[in-house]
């Protein structure tokens, strides 16, 4: 059997590979071939993990002119190169809003069949199907690509990451750059403003891929240190309802629903939020969700796998406590 | 000002959402309506052109196009409740299957057959349809009619044929320009949609949607539907609901239950 390329565009190449890219690498492992694409420079510490995931080329694709390779048109035409020159018969990508349009216009110009937010990638055959779950995590639907080349966004926690059973000993990386054309060189870029990490947490990982999310709603009366507290407990990310954000409580970042973040992470913790149809429709194919309200009767507990009916403010605190228990008596053994 | 903003009729989110044996999402007049996002991008063209004033109203034109069958109507009078001067609906038996480059498609040969009777000044479409949430019917529209996108905008200026947005992205906020025509998309964030007046209500009731088929707006029956597909759902199976398998009420030991629950389930 011929070994299919399976590009995967890294988020983050400058830093470090989140666990994202890590999922991609180990779902493109198991489709075929990975090669890593990279829109900007990546640090010594992305090469050394793209070697302990098996990846044995990287594309560095760069744009000659003055258009932002942050464009996703633009982005989207050095995706296309890279497909070209690999003959790659699936790319796959997180599921930001960025990536989405990244990945529409790079299907539009290849030709491909495109399913987003997918939760995994598998080949039946010698056809890419995307699972996907969907209408609020209540339905399971398998999308066939019909066309030679697939393209994918794929859900954070929907893999486990696993380093290749081998490493690469050699990691290529082969520079390109494309001239963009004057259609994606027709918006501008005014300027581009990376926001401060939310409410403090530079340590927490990303809302979108974390394992663990803790989030809290109206619930909170805007005091989100109990949710912060078993957070950082677990090693998860926080999150927040609409209402939250409206208030002016927290961030637009923390924001999980159809119209934020989409979250689906092993565990999902829902403090002081009632479960509206847009929250949840940003957290339902979570693994575990569990809730805790005050209200017996809050919707959240018709879709939960575990709840605790009672004030946030005491049962978080007292959580996070045990479980910071419990790993202390880990360590030690 | 001539704005056109493509709409989808969707099952609404608070009803139990099916797929229909063939696959599909399964549709009907009962449960459907316009989807909830879409209200951002009518009310972003309706303030654009109410802001030359009450007097210059009817020399500008807010148009809604949907692609579906007779019954996405309702999208489109919902539509004309809030404001909208014009409503099309694309229907075709081809179009049944279209993955997101059929319907782009669709849309865009809409958008041309409009465009050839008077230009067009701005695409503006809500940041997602919240029954299939793909988010890339704007981009894939830029790119056919060959146009600038400025997506997800949280909010936008026009001034002298430049159109600037800002976007909230997941940690970054963008601002962007682009000189007119250009496709737009908005998100829920940009605007509250008005509530229709009593008015415009029983005027909706009546007025005229303008059916086009596929041969009106010159758009192959090869490059839509199932034939144009690129994908196809090959199984939709509902999942079995969760079951709460536990619900504590805290009376001082809530938390440790919550933990315990964890530990348990080797989750910690």
């Amino acid at each position: 059997m011929t070994s299919h390329n399976v590009l995967v565009l890294l988020d983050t190449p400058e830093t470090e590979l989140r666990s994202a890219a890590k999922e991609l690498l180990t779902l493109a492992r198991s489709i075929g071939e990975p090669i890593a694409v990279a829109l900007s420079q990546p640090s010594d510490k992305t090469i050394d993990q793209l070697k302990e995931y098996g990846v044995t080329r990287l594309l560095l694709g760069s744009v000659e002119g003055d258009a932002s390779i942050y464009l996703s048109p633009v982005a989207a035409e050095v995706l296309a190169e890279a497909v070209n020159m690999v003959s790659a018969r699936a790319v796959l990508a997180s599921p930001t809003f960025e990536n989405k349009e990244v990945v529409a216009r790079l299907a539009y110009t290849v030709g491909a069949g495109l399913v987003v937010d997918t939760v995994r990638v598998g080949l039946e055959g010698d056809a890419f199907i995307g699972y996907k779950r969907v209408f609020a995590g209540s339905w399971d639907v398998d999308c066939k690509i019909t066309t030679p080349i697939a393209v994918a966004t794929v859900r954070a926690n929907a893999v486990i990451p696993v380093p290749a059973p081998e490493p690469a000993d050699e990691l290529t990386v082969e520079a390109y750059s494309v001239v963009p054309s004057a259609l994606a060189s027709s918006v501008f870029m005014v300027s581009r403003t990376e926001h401060a990490p939310i409410a403090g947490g530079t340590n927490r990982p990303k809302l979108a891929e974390a394992a663990y999310v803790v989030a809290g709603g109206r619930g909170t009366n805007g005091d989100y240190g109990p949710v912060e507290e078993l957070a950082d407990a677990l090693g998860g990310a926080i999150g927040a309802t609409r209402d939250a954000v409206d208030e002016g409580w927290i961030e637009h970042d923390a924001q999980i629903g159809q119209t934020g973040v989409t979250v689906a992470p092993r565990v999902y913790i829902g403090a002081g939020i009632s479960g509206a149809p847009h929250h949840r429709g940003g957290m339902q194919a979570s693994g575990v969700i569990i809730g805790v309200n005050n209200d017996a009767d809050a919707p959240i507990f018709e879709i939960c796998d575990f709840g605790v009916v009672g004030e946030l403010q005491d049962v978080l605190p007292q959580a996070a406590a045990a479980i910071r228990e419990y790993k202390a008596s880990q360590y030690e053994i | 000002m001539r704005i056109v903003v493509p709409v989808k009729h969707v099952p609404d989110i608070h009803s139990d959402r099916q797929f229909t044996e063939e696959g599909r999402v399964a549709r009907g007049a009962e449960d459907g309506t316009l989807n909830e996002l879409d209200e951002n991008a009518i009310e972003t063209a309706l303030q654009l052109v109410e802001a030359f004033g009450a007097d210059a109203r009817e020399s500008h034109e807010v148009i809604v196009v949907t692609v579906g069958p007779p019954e996405a109507d309702g999208a489109i009078r919902k539509a004309y409740q809030l404001g909208a001067d014009r409503g099309i609906r694309i229907t075709d038996d081809a179009l049944v299957g279209s993955d997101v480059f059929g319907t782009a498609k669709a849309i865009s040969g809409a958008l041309r057959k409009i465009g050839a009777q008077s230009p067009i000044d701005l695409v503006i479409t809500g940041m997602a349809a919240l029954d299939g949430l793909g988010s890339v019917i704007p981009s894939l529209i830029a790119a056919e009619l060959e146009l600038p996108q400025l997506t997800l905008a949280t909010k936008l200026t026009v001034e002298n044929g430049v159109v600037e947005i800002t976007r909230e992205l997941d940690g970054v906020t963008e601002v962007l320009t682009a000189a007119m025509p250009a496709v737009l998309s908005v998100t829920d964030h940009v605007n509250t949609p008005r509530y229709p007046n009593f008015q415009l209500i029983m005027a909706a009731r009546t007025k005229d949607v303008t059916a086009w088929s596929l041969a009106d707006i010159e758009v192959s029956a090869q490059e839509v539907g199932h034939a144009g597909a690129r994908t196809q759902v090959t199984k939709a199976e509902p999942r079995p609901p969760r079951e709460l398998t536990q619900l504590v009420t805290d009376k001082g030991e809530g938390g440790l239950a919550l933990a315990q629950y964890l530990i348990e389930n080797d989750l910690v």
